[in-house]
């Protein structure tokens, strides 16, 4: 019960930053990357408070022996820049760009109660199934193949 | 359409991000990524921590409510784009951050603040090819 409280708290005030910040508004994400247009560089103020606090918490939490409700620290292992990572970050940014939704900012915009954000999120979990349909079948044909 | 210049919320929103990221991992020890934490909860992951998971995805969608509950307004966004531009534009970002392992928050943040080359690499990509499009969607498209 603490763990799905606290979570709740948790993603309640990283929501609430991402509404104060304007992360959920895509006229100010997209002016932000309008640099030859109408720019408006307030996104950079975001990354820059954003980076810094979590810089200085991380540090402070890795000093714990392990996280309060949990027996480790969940962290990303892998250290090789492929080209699978580059290439879906570049994809990523093409719909960001289209669209000025990025998935932190699309899904506290969806407590607003507009079509805008609904359409964006069903779009975007079909997305997600088609990557994992793909790999899911490729693994499988791997495995078809090799027995 | 302008957008006011905002650094002071801007810079007070982020704030408010690292806070929370920085005690997602205090407490649950988790990277505080949307498209990781929102991918887990899908049917072809099934991962068995669903219940945090969930937990977090319904406080970033009650949050626009609770400002609302305390401030008397909604507050407003403008989508300056298609619904055309929203389905390829969401079909597109949920095919990009599966493939990239991640988004603004995950890597833009949780993963450059703890200085982690793919996270890097990945935000210098996506903001690179972000401004790309929009650039070729206003001024060479549209201009």
């Amino acid at each position: 019960m603490a763990r799905i409280l606290t979570a709740f708290v948790i993603g309640l005030v990283f929501g609430t930053g991402i509404m104060v910040s304007g992360m959920a508004n895509p006229a100010k994400v997209l002016n932000f990357f309008d640099f030859a247009g109408t720019w408006d560089p307030s996104l950079a103020f975001v990354m820059g408070g954003a980076l810094v606090v979590t810089a200085i918490g991380y540090r402070l939490a890795f000093r714990m022996p392990h996280p309060l409700l949990s027996n480790r620290f969940a962290i990303p292992t892998r250290k090789d820049i492929d080209v699978r990572l580059l290439s879906g970050a570049g994809i990523f940014g093409i719909g960001w760009g289209l669209s000025g939704f990025c998935p932190g900012g699309l899904v506290p915009a969806l407590g607003l109660g507009r079509s805008e954000p609904a359409v964006f999120f069903v779009a975007l979990i079909a997305g997600i199934l088609a990557v994992r349909v793909a790999d899911m079948l490729r693994s499988r044909q791997r495995l078809a193949a090799s027995s | 359409m302008e957008t006011d210049f905002t650094p002071i919320a801007a810079l007070a929103g982020g704030a408010l991000i690292g806070l929370a990221s920085a005690v997602l991992m205090a407490v649950h020890g988790r990277i505080a990524g949307v498209t990781g934490i929102l991918g887990g909860l899908l049917p072809t992951m099934r991962e068995r921590d669903w219940g945090w998971r969930a937990a977090f995805i319904l406080g970033l969608i009650a949050a626009p409510v609770a400002m609302a509950l305390v401030t008397g307004e909604m507050p407003q966004i403008g989508v300056p784009v298609s619904t055309a531009a929203l389905v390829i534009g969401g079909f597109i970002v949920g095919v990009g951050v599966t493939l990239g392992s991640g988004c603004t928050s995950g890597h833009g943040v949780c993963g450059m603040s703890r200085l982690s080359g793919r996270s890097i690499a990945a935000t210098l990509t996506f903001m690179a090819t972000t401004a790309l499009t929009v650039f070729v969607v206003r001024h060479v498209v549209g201009g």
